[in-house]
């Protein structure tokens, strides 16, 4: 009994520690973005608008964050199947951004922004959202991998209401990345502006 | 990342037969990958030492030769006993690099926060011994990933050790450009992954795994340092990872974060343009200026623990340290661009530096003035650990009033690049964290092997030490004054610096000197492993929790209950009590009454406690900072 009241404040080291890991890739891009906003100051910028298709895949991570909040209720409440629909549909949604995200490059190319631009000086923008997109990216690919693992060992029963701290960091995970996105997507829409 | 921890991370605390590979290699015990990081670090430091005397050989006698060089570097970049000027920048910058994240960030920080967080904050293990090891692993396939770079064709990286572009960012640029700098751009992203598995596990370990009692209040120095470290480590090794990725595109694929109309002997004009190299420098110097206090911090947290302890008296203003560090650990983020004076710098940006800059002389000087007030009439203990930290505080006032002149952007112009940096860096972050780290090595050694190091070799060790530090990087601030610049190979072709032959001669006669007093530590070292005097449990008489362990060091630290804090770690010579130290563990005798009908059973592991998910961070936050008490 004395045991509850004593740590009905303390959350699971493991969490504690993911915090932690997304308080670091916090910091990876406002590093990057800052090197955006500083390179921009420099001058010799071109500015260009956001491909619409940028949106489209903000919406898609979005939509991704509801389905994974339902596969993590779901598994709170022992709805087991609720929880294989939950991440089934944030995976096929996380692998939507990706496709999203690239075909967004291909727009963006053939309005002649690439990642390398040889003797454009004033294209580095177009460097610089690519390579901010693509570490993103990465981060949403290990998202997938561990989206993965986790409907794995759901299907290896490994997931229920008394074993919620996978599916909850994964979930806390999964959130992160999506707002980082919208922070990135809403950063690279209005700092044309700025 | 965080699923592999899951699985791994099962039943870490139970005692079990371990065989030979599982106890010294893969270990997941926070004491044995303490000591891996250690001696790691200290194979890493002989490594960059012996480079700095190879260097400083080159310096003192540019026209004599030298076999010896011929037979360690090979023809090639020691042609005739005498280095090559490529390898003498190679060298340079390894020697930078081994010395700052190798053995003063990992060896130092992954040693003592390994060894004295569980032990000090009264737990059984780190929050996660699996993550714990792979930080281990990841170091040593970094640092031999660096290592290899020594044997490339083209030699290693050779840009100093701030890789600033051009020179890292073209591959063609100059020799060490190339297969060199890729090798050490892959070193320091292991590194970057080992620092940040090491430094989450510790954040989360002090914040999560505390004893029953120990409070955010009562907690050693030691364990506020090492926490603060983490954290600066955590916030800005990110930053430095960005700005190596983008390194990493222009090299790779040929982008132009960095590069801007550049023109090659070899290759004519390149395709790159729009990039700004100074962009670099502000992401470097946004890891590069915490690193500064990721090395020093731990230093300063050992000392304050080494002299409270050794003058028998509790730290003077123990409330002020831990402001003064949580002061240093802010500050240092808004102080960067001091390293970017020259740069071409708005002026008023470079004045908000220089005042950021200058306003860190206030904690400093605060943690100066408290280790001065705790040793007055202390009764001071002169042991090996007392001695290298009372030189620390020598180097730590001698370095630091140096940084006041650098602070000024005015001065700073004139002095950027000279030796007066390199004799101000040495001795404030070099020596004073060094003489930190062998200072927690003599003090801890009985706890990590169960003896004691040989004292009368570790006076030698000191002084030797000591007066060879100050005889090499003293007179650096002198020449830099006069304007030798740092970095050059030889300055015969310079008659205006001649006159300063004969002090590079002195110079390098004291590395040789410092450099021989390292073997005598090195025998110390491990001759004591095996034939040191037997440890009492508390050889030191201090107050911390890491003494209660005994001596046989067991995994899990304690064989029945964790104990229990009753009181601050610095209960030196309270004239309530008799004895003249009173251990943490130890309860007043009123208290004793209260423990007796209360439960106390409780012990904070990982496993066994019933996990809030929905915790609100605000009551997280209280909890730090609200002792446990029953």
């Amino acid at each position: 009994m004395a045991k509850e009241i004593e740590y009905a404040g303390r959350v699971h080291p493991k969490k504690f520690s993911l915090w932690l890991l997304l308080l670091g890739i916090l910091m990876l891009f406002s590093g990057l973005t800052s090197a955006y906003i500083v390179r921009k100051g420099d001058g010799n910028w071109f500015d260009f608008e956001l491909p619409s298709i940028f949106l489209y895949s903000t919406i898609v991570i979005l939509l991704s964050s509801l389905t994974m909040l339902y596969a993590f209720r779901s598994a709170k409440n022992d709805e087991i199947n609720g929880v294989k629909i939950g991440l089934g549909l944030t995976i096929i949604l996380g692998i939507g951004f990706i496709v999203t995200q690239y075909w967004g490059w291909v727009v963006m190319a053939g309005d002649g922004l690439h990642f390398v631009n040889p003797k454009q000086g004033d294209r580095v923008s177009a460097s610089f959202l690519i390579a901010i997109a693509a570490i993103h990216l990465a981060h949403i690919l290990a998202g997938i991998i561990y989206l993965i693992i986790m409907l794995v060992r759901t299907y290896k029963s490994k997931v229920h209401k008394k074993d919620t701290l996978q599916i909850s960091m994964c979930n806390t995970y999964w959130h992160f990345i999506g707002l980082l996105w919208v922070y990135l997507y809403m950063f690279l829409y209005f700092a044309p502006d700025f | 990342m965080s699923t592999a921890v899951a699985h791994a991370h099962t039943d870490d605390h139970h005692h079990h037969e371990e065989s030979f590979l599982s106890k010294y290699v893969f270990s997941m015990d926070h004491k044995m990958i303490s000591k891996q990081f250690l001696i790691t670090g200290i194979i890493m430091g002989l490594i960059g030492m012996g480079m700095s005397i190879a260097f400083r050989l080159q310096l003192a006698y540019p026209d004599t030769s030298f076999p010896i060089l011929e037979w360690l570097f090979g023809s090639k970049w020691a042609p005739d006993g005498k280095l090559d000027a490529g390898y003498y920048m190679a060298l340079v910058t390894m020697h930078g690099t081994i010395m700052v994240f190798y053995v003063l960030t990992a060896g130092l920080s992954g040693t003592f926060a390994n060894l004295l967080l569980p032990l000090q904050i009264g737990a059984r293990d780190m929050a996660s011994p699996f993550m714990n090891m792979l930080s281990y692993w990841f170091f040593l396939l970094s640092s031999i990933v660096l290592l290899s770079s020594l044997f490339v064709e083209t030699g290693p990286a050779s840009g100093g050790w701030t890789i600033y572009p051009p020179l890292s960012a073209l591959p063609k640029a100059m020799p060490g450009s190339g297969m060199g700098m890729t090798l050490w751009l892959s070193a320091i992203i292991l590194f970057i992954a080992s620092s940040l598995l090491g430094g989450i596990n510790y954040i989360s370990t002090v914040l999560n795994m505390r004893t029953k009692g120990m409070s955010m209040t009562r907690l050693p120095l030691t364990v506020w340092a090492l926490f603060l470290t983490a954290v600066l480590g955590l916030l800005s090794f990110p930053v430095l990872l960005g700005g190596g990725l983008l390194l990493l595109f222009d090299r790779g694929f040929g982008t132009s974060f960095y590069l801007s109309d550049i023109y090659l002997g070899s290759a004519g004009a390149l395709e790159h343009t729009g990039g700004s190299p100074v962009l670099f420098q502000h992401l470097f110097w946004f890891l590069g200026h915490p690193e500064v206090y990721i090395i020093i911090m731990p230093a300063l947290g050992i000392t304050s623990e080494v002299i409270a302890i050794n003058s028998r008296k509790p730290i003077f203003g123990y409330t002020a340290m831990v402001i003064s560090l949580l002061g240093i650990a802010f500050l240092s983020f808004i102080v960067w661009g001091h390293h970017m004076f020259i740069t071409g710098m708005n002026p008023l940006l470079g004045a908000v530096f220089l005042v950021t800059t200058l306003i860190i002389a206030v904690p400093s000087a605060v943690k100066t003035f408290n280790y001065l007030a705790t040793l007055w009439r202390g009764n001071i203990r002169f042991t090996n650990a007392m001695m290298f930290a009372i030189g620390l505080v020598s180097f730590f006032i001698s370095g630091g009033l140096t940084g006041i002149f650098l602070g000024n952007a005015t001065l700073d112009i004139q002095l950027h690049d000279t030796y007066f940096v390199v004799g101000h860096f040495h001795i404030v972050m070099g020596c004073a964290a060094i003489f930190g780290m062998l200072a927690g090595i003599y003090h801890w050694f009985p706890k990590m092997f169960g003896r004691l190091m040989n004292k009368p070799l570790g006076y030698i060790h000191f002084w030797l030490t000591f007066i060879s530090a100050y005889l090499v990087f003293f007179p650096m601030h002198f020449i830099g004054l006069a304007g030798v610049p740092r970095r050059y190979y030889a300055f015969t072709l310079l008659p205006e610096y001649g006159v300063w032959a004969d002090v590079n001669v002195l110079m390098t006669m004291a590395a040789i000197l410092g450099g021989l007093a390292q073997i005598v530590f090195i025998y110390n070292f491990f001759s004591s492993i095996f034939i040191g005097k037997k440890a009492s449990q508390n050889p030191w008489e201090a107050n911390t929790l890491e003494w209660t362990t005994p001596v046989e060091r067991i995994h899990g630290n304690w064989p029945g209950e964790i104990p229990t804090v009753y009181r601050w770690a610095y209960d030196y010579s309270n004239p309530a009590y008799e004895e003249d130290f009173k251990m943490q563990n130890i309860p007043d005798e009123d208290h004793e009454i209260e423990l007796f009908e209360t439960e106390t059973k409780l012990t904070p592991s990982a496993e066994d406690e019933p996990v809030n998910e929905t915790v609100n961070f605000f009551t997280l936050i209280k909890n730090w900072f609200i002792p446990r008490t029953v």
